[in-house]
């Protein structure tokens, strides 16, 4: 079920990319896809009535949460941030170039 | 050096540490970063060339990040494939950070250039080496960021438009490819490649591995731009500046796109024979559309874009038939297509340089004002077209015969058909920008400066000598150390698994 609603939050994340004509709306449908597959990423490594993975002498290893992919998505935000700041980055630089966000006035190029 | 294995985590750590003090101190002392942009592929081309000798001697070496005990701990892989890549890469790399030396006087901030040249290094080697997934995704974003940044160099319209387009696509790659990569760890409860193989070979549910091949075709089929997903290649790479566009088309997509999606395919989840059709399909969809896009470019950039992704078929191609003479063909014409594309845009940028338009039509008659320019697209464009002497017609003649003998006669015979395309095109190419008379407006054009000439003799030499990688002696050390590793397939794993 709830990874249903993960499948139905990066849809919506690409459907936004896809339809919209804003480009800071593109950058924000982006924005939604990728955090759609880091939440599906944590979903991966719950485990039922699971508890924080902190290892101490006095407990044992059960019932934990798998932290690798915890780690992983904490890396995978770092990357994102990276790619949506260059993307800002580069509708700033466009809008002082064209003197519009709209996409379908920026198509000088043809694929 | 004692030890082989240390060398493995150079290949990462030495361009990433000339990024860090070129960023520091390429601003106050402007030497610094000419030389620290051309002496670090060099010093990495000569560390590859010891791989491939180490390689020779020990065929797999592992290297343990940390000193955690594989599986658990991120490995560094180097076998014959890695070196083969290594060495491809870091050579091409060589040849046009020497060039971008007096090329990128036009741009300012010269400094930057290089600093997200050499991070952009920096992610492709990590990606070659890496014998860990996530760890590979990492390095691919790092080369893809660096690329979408150096595209948007010229921050003018068209260069802010392309690379946006690109950025985003690329982006949307790359989320496949993590979904792909999450889809793995969530049947094997491991990252690593050689013991995911393993754990893949015992699976019994076909329908999530068939799953996680589409996510994969789909995210580095973006990254190499097969056909269906090629729309940013032609306005990213003739927006940016000419040596950005050689290691994109040269390097770049060679990288992030056929070695990713073939070393995923072949050794971890294993080639099935449907994956191996749609390969095949889309390289010669690749190839077809390919081609008959660039006949009608007026745009010299342009049109090398879209050849681009017609070569790039060929590779696909030949490593879709997964014969062992098909893969072999498909590695070396990946080798040629560095060299001679590369070499293709740095004429093309050499042109722009002296003339200051990429408009085919507007040329003429350069033969006599630039030999040396249009002596070495000569040889470029002859490698491309695949006549008989130069690198190119050997690469081509591998794929076809490996076509004819698997029994595709279809593809074989586009294969002819495209080849025949592409020497029409390129023999146009030819007559407008250097036969023909000289026009009055182009009497003050002069050669290129002598780093820029020396560059390109050097990539048309390599096109002229790339066949003699064939002969038996040299092609045992080269090239058939990189092919077996695919005809290994999943037994690779254990290779490596076994090697500590």
């Amino acid at each position: 079920m709830i990874y249903l609603l993960c499948l139905v939050l990066f849809c919506v994340g690409i459907y936004g990319l896809l339809s919209k004509r804003n480009i800071i709306k593109m950058i924000v449908g982006l924005i939604i896809a990728e955090h759609a597959v880091n939440l599906f990423f944590i979903l991966v490594a719950y485990r039922r009535n699971g508890r924080a993975p902190i290892l101490a002498p006095d407990v044992a290893i059960t019932q934990m949460v798998d932290p690798l992919p915890q780690a992983l998505v904490l890396t995978a935000i770092v990357i994102g941030l990276a790619t949506t700041a260059l993307l800002v980055a580069l509708a700033i630089r466009i809008y002082g170039k064209y003197g519009t966000y709209d996409i379908a006035k920026i198509r000088e190029l043809r694929g | 050096m004692s030890d082989p294995v240390v060398l493995l985590p150079c290949f990462v750590a030495v361009p990433l540490a000339a990024a860090f003090v070129n960023s520091l101190l390429g601003k106050r002392i402007h030497w610094l970063s000419d030389l620290l942009g051309s002496l670090t592929p060099l010093i990495l081309l000569g560390l590859s060339l010891l791989a491939v000798q180490a390689v020779r001697a020990d065929s797999v070496l592992v290297y343990q990040v940390g000193g955690w005990k594989l599986p658990i701990g991120i490995a560094m892989v180097m076998d014959g494939l890695t070196s083969f890549m290594l060495v491809t890469v870091n050579m091409v790399t060589f040849a046009i950070a020497v060039y971008a030396r007096d090329y990128m006087e036009r741009y300012t901030s010269k400094e930057m250039f290089y600093t997200l040249f050499l991070l952009m290094l920096a992610g492709m080697n990590g990606v070659i080496v890496s014998g860990d997934l996530f760890n590979l995704f990492v390095f691919l974003e790092i080369a893809a960021v660096a690329s979408y940044a150096l595209v948007a160099f010229g921050t003018e319209r068209h260069e802010l438009e392309a690379a946006f387009k690109y950025a985003v696509m690329g982006t949307v790659g790359s989320l496949f490819i993590l979904l792909g990569i999450v889809f793995l760890y969530s049947v094997t409860s491991t990252l690593n490649m050689a013991d995911m193989g393993q754990m893949l070979a015992k699976q019994k549910d076909t329908n999530l591995i068939l799953m996680v091949s589409v996510l994969f075709l789909m995210g580095f089929g973006l990254k190499a731009a097969l056909v269906p997903f090629h729309a940013w290649l032609p306005d990213a790479h003739p927006s940016a500046p000419a040596p950005i566009s050689a290691m994109l088309s040269g390097v770049l997509i060679k990288t992030l796109g056929i070695y990713a999606l073939s070393r995923i395919f072949f050794n971890v989840i294993g080639l099935t024979p449907a994956v191996s059709s749609i390969l095949m399909f889309l390289g010669t969809l690749s190839m077809v559309v390919g081609v008959l896009l660039a006949i009608g470019q007026r745009d010299l950039k342009r049109l090398l874009a879209y050849s681009s992704i017609s070569q790039i078929g060929y590779v696909v191609l030949g490593i879709g038939l997964a014969t062992p003479l098909g893969i072999l063909g498909g590695l070396l014409h990946l080798f040629n297509h560095s060299v001679f594309k590369a070499l293709l845009f740095l004429n093309s940028g050499a042109l722009e340089y002296a003339t200051g338009t990429r408009d085919l039509e507007a040329m003429g008659g350069l033969r006599k004002k630039m030999p040396v320019t249009s002596t070495t697209s000569f040889v470029a464009s002859m490698s491309i077209a695949g006549m008989p002497p130069f690198g190119g017609f050997w690469s081509k003649l591998l794929i076809i015969m490996a076509a004819v003998q698997a029994g595709h006669l279809g593809y074989a015979l586009w294969a002819v058909i495209v080849s025949v395309l592409t020497l029409a095109l390129f023999a146009r190419v030819i007559k407008n920008a250097f036969l023909g008379n000289l026009d009055d407006r182009w009497q003050g054009v002069r050669e290129v400066p002598a780093f820029m000439q020396a560059s390109m003799m050097a990539l048309a030499f390599i096109c002229l000598v790339s066949g003699t990688l064939l002969i038996p002696g040299i092609r045992e050390v080269f090239l058939n150390q990189a092919t077996e590793i695919f005809v290994k397939g999943s037994d690779y794993s254990i290779l490596i698994l076994g090697n500590i």
